[in-house]
Formats: structure tokens, C-alpha cells, sequence
């Protein structure tokens, strides 16, 4: 009797349960189509142009604590066909006041593309880089970051 | 502004890429910020930061009010020969400096 008797006080919480769970997914994929992450400066950049994506690699913390100081990393594996080398990198934010947050050039080709520095992000967000190789070819990867403490807070 | 911070290898093979440090103390003052009596921080960021390896750039940035504040760049530069690597850069507010640093080609 116990055995039976109990499941009903339950089960309204069990239903409860499983209607979040199945609902769950649902509006999780609506509040990520409703907040597109999408880096306009980048998509400004780019265009209509073909992008790669295998193999730009982009190492920024998943979740930075201090907006103002976040370790970025980009790189570009090699080897590199003569007339294939990288000429630039673009590193774009989506929510900065300035979406481009710098420019890095290779004037020469060099052995080892790799740079690294540290950039303000102006809240949770993602971010993007670009390289540009010689013949034209677009290396391209994003990221998101959770950004605790924003840069450049605000102006009131 | 000349105090710059670099860090290269003492001695390099020739071929190989090695890595350079370059930290430049400069507030990289973005522009958004207010003073305590409300009036605007004029922005004052690095334009334009370039390395030059005996005479030939071999790296340049071009940084914003994007990076952080004493900005930090590792990049990495091919050993040709003995030398001298120059960096120089420029701000909003029309100051420029330079460092340099020797470097040792072995082969």
C-alpha cells in the first residue's frame, strides 16, 4: 500500500521533471538563435569570400575573470607553400566599442606562425581570427568567452 | 616609453624561427574612461608597433583600444645572421620609441 500510494504524491514532480528536460533543449536553441553570436567586424571583413576553418587555431581562456587582461594565442601550423604564406592575422571582437582589436602582419615569410598577446573584452562574447595567406586563402576560427568582469565597463 | 621589456634568444641557429617578447609599458588608454571629476579620457593607444631585423621589417602590429593595457607581443621571427632586431612604435599622442636588442647566428 505504501508502494502504491507513494508514486502519486511523486509523480506530478517526476512529469515536471521530464516536461523541463524535453523543453529544455528547445528554448536553449531559441535563446541561441535569438542571441546569434555572430562577429560583425569579421563577417564585415571576410564577405563573400571562401573561409577554412581546420586549421587557424585560437587559444583564449574559456572563461576569463578580468576583461582587461585576456591571454590570447593565435597560430597557424605549417609548412607553407612557397606563395602560400601567411601575410596577416586579424583578431576581431563581437561587443568591443572597436571590433578590430589588432592587426598582425608578416611582412617576411617566417618559419613559425605563432603570436601571442593579451586584449580587453568588453563582456561575455566571441571572438575572432583571420589569416590571410599570399594567395588569397582564409584561415578562419572563433571562440567564446564568459567574461566575469568586463573591459571598459561603462560611461555613467 | 624606452623602457620596453625584450626577450630574445642569446644565441640562435641559423634557419630557425625563434621567439621574440617584446612588452612595451604603455597605459593604452582606450578613450572610454572618465576622470573622478566626469570629463573624458583622451584615447592614447599604440598605432603601429614594427620590428625590424637588420633593416628589413620582418613583423609589424597594428594594435587598438583592444589591447590590454602594457601590451605584450610573442611572435617569431627566421634566423638569418648576426644582428641587431629594432622595434619601434607609435601612440595617438604622437610619441615614438624604439629598443633594440642583439642577437647571435651560430651555425
Amino acid at each position: 500500500m505504501n508502494n502504491a500510494s507513494r508514486p502519486v504524491p511523486h509523480s506530478p514532480g517526476r512529469r515536471a521533471l521530464l516536461v523541463g528536460a524535453a523543453a529544455a533543449p528547445l528554448w536553449a536553441g531559441r535563446a541561441f538563435a535569438q542571441a546569434d553570436p555572430e562577429v560583425a567586424a569579421y563577417k564585415a571583413f571576410v564577405g563573400a569570400r571562401a573561409v577554412r576553418t581546420e586549421r587557424l587555431v585560437l587559444d583564449i581562456p574559456r572563461i576569463a575573470d578580468n576583461g582587461n587582461l585576456v591571454p590570447v594565442r593565435i597560430a597557424l601550423p605549417g609548412p607553407f607553400a612557397p606563395g602560400a604564406e601567411v601575410k596577416s592575422i586579424h583578431l576581431f571582437s563581437q561587443k568591443n566599442p572597436v571590433p578590430q582589436m589588432a592587426v598582425f602582419h608578416f611582412p617576411v615569410p617566417v618559419g613559425r606562425v605563432e603570436v601571442e598577446s593579451r586584449v580587453r573584452l568588453a563582456g561575455t562574447q566571441r571572438v575572432a581570427a583571420v589569416a590571410t595567406l599570399a594567395d588569397g586563402t582564409l584561415y578562419a576560427a572563433t571562440a567564446d568567452v564568459i567574461v566575469t568582469v568586463s573591459a571598459c565597463i561603462d560611461g555613467t | 616609453m624606452t623602457d620596453a621589456r625584450i626577450q630574445v634568444p642569446a644565441q640562435v641557429r641559423r634557419g630557425d624561427a625563434f621567439e621574440v617578447k617584446l612588452l612595451i609599458p604603455h597605459p593604452m588608454e582606450s578613450g572610454f574612461n572618465y576622470t573622478h571629476d566626469g570629463k573624458p579620457i583622451a584615447r592614447n593607444v599604440i598605432r603601429v608597433v614594427t620590428c625590424r631585423y637588420n633593416g628589413t621589417e620582418v613583423f609589424r602590429i597594428e594594435p587598438s583600444s583592444g589591447v590590454a593595457a602594457h601590451p605584450l607581443f610573442t611572435f617569431y621571427v627566421t634566423a638569418r645572421e648576426s644582428g641587431e632586431l629594432v622595434f619601434e612604435w607609435a601612440d595617438d599622442a604622437g610619441a615614438s620609441a624604439s629598443a633594440r636588442a642583439k642577437l647571435i647566428v651560430i651555425d
